[in-house]
């Protein structure tokens, strides 16, 4: 059998909580390849960023695991960076130095100090941020900020890059930008990412592949989405393509006529606690 | 003659300049800022003579402001004259051992420390060392002691019923205890410090531990989950990740804790000095209320003011090394 780069093999998580335990994800099960871009959608709460934050190594799977590269991952690291919604910049430390603090720990001994700087500036160039590079990050707008937040992930060499919502608290002009940004940085670079979104042109436009998860509790992967569009990608032209709408299509109705809900006997259990409110507390 | 016209010519044009730019710098200051802090401070001194003119006590009449202020000259008088006393000491020491080094080169001779009365000033400066000693011990224990209770659940569980059962304590209660176990373990032939001193700063110590200690537990305890994770992302090891990530995200809450405790620690240690006789302005004001004269009670007032505005500075020489040390430039700090 074919070793794929990205396992996620059968993982099931289970918080304890008053009422007993509470099964929040199921069986997830997906398989993501060297270079692909892989988007998880699903409705708020089914559990989408505690699947990236198992891939990350923040939580422990319950059951099954996440296999990188044929190792099991097990806890955090600088191979598989993470994009936090909420930037999550030091605000003490200046744009320069947010991304220096993960190059100074990840290349230790292997760059000189002047390769690490010309790497920051790099990588910061990379998402157009060079022009700020002293600046601090409450004198930069969300989108600079989280711009920031790219580069400095971008500069830990991921072999996979993990967004979780990067672009949830963006205006929209603001966030097609971005969104262009990492495509073409994606492009260049062939990174492996996957993305946490429950916006569904973003899912569409950016992905190689869709994967869309039904309503927790017990949550688990609905449907596998290909997207075969032609890349470079155009968003203008594209929301013209019937191709697009198609897929677009495809998503919404997963996502509102099958409510995201995949016959399967946990999700006939009544609903009392949507999942995210049991992770909310879990993560305190 | 054209020179010198053109001299005073530009003489004017500079002096009109001057004029206009200390006329910018005072319609730029806020009038409220300075009317409003003046008028609270007439309105109070004005009722306080009016209530000080009719309290009669065994000491005389009950000092009014105009009574304060001519014993806070008389205090600057006394420390003055005090200082002359101590310079025609020093001279005529040095006048006598020159004589005795001019006779016999060889001779011994000794240089004795002037011991006058301690003045006014002197009791101050005695006061702000032992507070600023007592808080510096207190915050070398309290500041790493916090970090370790934030980060650590069970070292937090394990020292919580300490905190909570020797916060509540005044420190006066632990006075004598200190007194008995410094003059029991502090014994050298040539102290750097006095004991007295000793026992006032550490009872100051005991009470600035406290909000020190909790205000960085809490601040350590609630940095931000995400810059955890980045900091556990990019695997920082353990003391990296204190030094550029827990200290730097709570030194605001650390700040909080160290102005609560310069206050409190000042407070305790006039009540200290009181209560044990160790030299400081509390020694000062129960000498004066022992003294009973007819200047007593006014002397006693411009010590507490001095108290006060001490208190006032201390607080705001730690906003302002917040101010310099903490990243969140815009903070609203009182």
């Amino acid at each position: 059998m074919a070793n794929h780069f990205l396992e996620i093999s059968k993982v099931g998580i289970e918080f304890p909580t008053q009422n007993g335990v509470f099964t929040a994800l199921k069986d997830v099960d997906f398989k993501i390849d060297k270079g692909e871009f892989v988007s998880i959608i699903g409705h708020s709460g089914c559990g989408k960023s505690t699947v990236l934050n198992i891939i990350a190594g923040l939580y422990r799977a319950t059951y099954g695991g996440v296999i990188l590269e044929g190792k099991e991952v097990t806890d955090p690291g600088p191979d598989r960076a993470v994009v936090f919604q909420s930037h999550a910049l030091m605000p003490w430390l200046s744009v320069y130095e947010n991304v220096a603090l993960g190059v100074e720990q990840v290349f230790k001994g292997q760059k000189t100090a002047a390769e690490m700087k010309d790497w920051v500036e790099h990588n910061l160039a990379l998402v157009k941020m060079d022009h700020a590079m002293h600046k601090m990050p409450h004198e930069i707008s969300g989108g600079m900020k989280q711009r920031v937040g790219i580069a400095r992930c971008l500069a830990m060499q991921p072999k996979v890059m993990l967004m979780d919502e990067p672009f949830g608290a963006l205006d929209a002009l603001t966030r097609a930008n971005l969104q262009d940004s990492v495509m073409e940085i994606q492009k260049e670079l062939d990174t492996t990412v996957v993305l946490i979104t429950h916006d569904v042109d973003e899912a569409v436009l950016m992905s190689d592949k869709i994967v869309m998860m039904s309503n927790g509790p017990a949550a688990k992967v609905g449907e596998i989405l290909d997207i075969e569009l032609e890349r470079p990608r155009e968003r203008v032209a594209l929301s013209k393509s019937d191709q697009f709408n198609y897929y677009r299509q495809q998503v919404l109705s997963f996502l509102y006529e099958k409510k995201g809900v995949v016959s399967f006997d946990a999700a006939k259990k009544t609903q009392q606690e949507t999942s995210s409110d049991v992770i909310e507390k879990q993560a305190g | 003659m054209t020179a010198i016209t053109n001299n005073a010519q530009s003489k004017s044009d500079e002096s009109n300049q001057l004029l206009a730019s200390v006329g910018k710098y005072l319609s730029g200051i806020d009038i409220k800022s300075i009317v409003y802090p003046m008028m609270g401070i007439i309105i109070f001194l004005f009722i306080w003579s009016v209530a000080a003119s009719r309290i009669d006590t065994s000491l005389g009449q009950f000092p009014g402001p105009a009574h304060v202020l001519e014993q806070s000259k008389s205090l600057y008088q006394e420390y003055q004259a005090e200082q002359d006393k101590a310079a025609a000491f020093y001279q005529r020491q040095e006048d006598r051992n020159a004589k005795k080094l001019a006779k016999n080169p060889e001779a011994n001779v000794k240089i004795r420390k002037y011991t006058g009365k301690e003045t006014f000033f002197a009791q101050i400066l005695t006061s702000l060392k032992t507070v600023l000693f007592g808080f510096l011990v207190a915050s070398l224990f309290a500041i790493p002691l916090g970090v370790v209770c934030g980060l650590s659940d069970a070292v937090y569980k394990g020292m919580n019923p300490l905190i909570q059962i020797f916060k509540p304590v005044s420190p006066l209660a632990w006075l004598p205890l200190i007194t008995m176990v410094v003059s029991a373990l502090y014994v050298s032939d040539d102290p750097w410090f006095e004991k007295s001193f000793l026992n006032s700063a550490f009872t100051v110590a005991l009470c600035c531990l406290w909000p020190t200690l909790i205000n960085t537990a809490v601040g350590v305890a609630n940095v931000d989950k995400d810059l955890l994770n980045v900091s556990r992302v990019i695997r920082l090891p353990a003391l990296t990740h204190v030094r550029k990530i827990i200290l730097p995200a709570s030194v605001p809450m650390i700040f909080t804790g160290l102005r609560l405790s310069l206050a409190t620690g000042w407070m305790v240690l006039i009540a200290a000095e009181m209560l044990s006789q160790n030299p400081g302005l509390g020694k000062f004001v129960w000498d004066e209320f022992q003294n009973g004269s007819s200047n007593s009670l006014a002397r006693i007032m411009v010590a507490v003011l001095a108290i006060g505005l001490i208190g006032f500075a201390l607080d705001r020489i730690i906003l302002i090394a917040q101010k310099v040390v903490s990243w969140d430039k815009q903070a609203v700090l009182r």
